[in-house]
């Protein structure tokens, strides 16, 4: 039999592919992790926004920030609060100044001065990720760096993201950044450190007027579960269908 | 055989296999479909737990009052009670050990967001009791004369 190196070679590598590629074409997992994965966790986190308590004072940004170790003063943040005041034109003036860092102590809206007797309503809106059951930041996301946990939260793993951008323009609420320092996408996470260990999350601690709170919707006896399930609630831009998990009560339509 | 077709296919064949090896060797154990599906749940397992060891850094009244409970109980009976420690004196992270001292900020600016006037009738800032920033002793920091633990009394 003779051989020449041509086909010598065509064989070597064609036999080490064929070796190779079903191997890492496909995972095998065992029954048990099957359903381990399947296993259905016992919290699904979830937050109530009291829109009619924000007095807007931003305690919770800033301690967002600090917790997060987010840089204070880069223009990014976590959570904000936004101000809507409405005049009886009809028009909606809103700003949120440092995603309202520092609170809304000036009257002047993005430098505009508004009468007090022109004002039909005012109020102010926290935001912050709301950890959609249909999160299209996850969807969009090329390496698999951003996943939801068993328990609903979205998490972005930092040593995996590529910084691509592409949750950041795939999020519907604005939601996401570009961590300046880290160099990768960020956004809330309701302080997973903190949930996990049973304290609430910072945003929630440090809001003097009980404008936020967590919830575990898997426990019908959390008390905030009972308002989210019994009270009228209303979700920021429904329409998406991503079924967002912070819950707005005194919700105003003008809200974008 | 001589095609000519053939030789730039094994080198496509070869390097696309050279890929598959090399993501053998790249890809953490753990990464795989952990969650729900795979659109959603396709991710490193271990990054749940190193996001679990984030450092906290608020650490909430309960922790203040095992040394200042004096001072936890003038706040608890004030109409100060629903405000944490740690909005005014910063996160506590370990202290006293690391920082030794927590930076307390005592600026107009931060009473202010709470109790500057807005106008707003029908939100709930118009509950909180306010001043107008530009008229009441402007340029003078609130402790001066308010007890910031103790609001309702004025220092002399």
């Amino acid at each position: 039999m003779t051989c020449s190196r041509r086909d010598f070679l065509k064989e070597a590598v064609g036999g080490t592919l064929a070796s190779v590629l079903p191997l890492s074409a496909f995972t095998f997992i065992s029954s048990e992790e099957a359903k381990a994965a399947l296993a259905e966790s016992k919290v699904r986190w979830a937050f109530l926004v009291d829109a009619s308590k924000c007095t807007g004072c931003g305690l919770c940004v800033k301690a967002c920030k600090n917790e997060n170790e987010i840089p204070y003063d880069a223009p990014v943040t976590r959570t904000w609060v936004e101000r809507y005041v409405v005049t009886k034109d009809g028009e909606t003036h809103i700003d949120s100044p440092l995603g309202g860092r520092d609170g809304f102590i000036d009257d002047k809206i993005r430098g505009e001065e508004i009468d007090p007797e022109d004002i039909a309503k005012a109020f102010f809106v926290p935001k912050l990720c709301n950890q959609c059951d249909n999160p299209a930041c996850v969807q969009v996301c090329p390496v698999g760096a951003t996943y939801q946990t068993n328990d609903g939260v979205v998490l972005i793993d930092r040593d995996w993201c590529i910084g691509c951008g592409y949750c950041i323009m795939a999020c519907p609420y604005g939601v996401r950044f570009f961590h300046p320092e880290h160099k990768v996408a960020d956004k809330c996470n309701f302080c997973y450190h903190r949930i996990s260990k049973g304290m609430p999350p910072a945003c929630v601690e440090c809001c003097a007027f009980d404008a936020r709170r967590l919830a575990n919707l898997k426990d019908p006896d959390d008390p905030v579960t009972k308002i989210i399930t019994t009270e009228r609630v209303a979700v920021l831009k429904d329409e998406y269908g991503t079924k967002p998990h912070v819950f707005y009560l005194g919700l105003d339509a003008s809200v974008r | 055989m001589k095609w000519h077709v053939l030789r730039p296919l094994w080198v496509a064949i070869a390097l696309v296999g050279s890929i598959l090896i090399a993501r053998q060797f790249v890809v953490p154990d753990d990464f795989g479909v952990h969650g729900q599906n795979f659109t959603y749940g396709y991710y490193r397992l271990s990054n749940v737990q190193e996001w679990k060891d984030f450092p906290v850094k608020y650490r909430g009244r309960e922790y203040c009052v095992n040394c200042h409970a004096e001072k936890v109980q003038l706040v608890n009976q004030s109409p100060h009670e629903p405000v944490e420690c740690e909005n005014c004196h910063g996160p506590a992270v370990n202290h006293p050990a690391d920082p030794a001292l927590l930076l307390i900020d005592t600026t107009r600016e931060h009473c202010l967001r709470c109790h500057a006037l807005l106008e707003y009738p029908n939100s709930s800032r118009a509950h909180v009791p306010s001043i107008n920033n530009r008229m009441h002793m402007r340029r003078r920091e609130c402790a001066e004369c308010h007890n910031p633990h103790s609001p309702g009394e004025k220092r002399e």
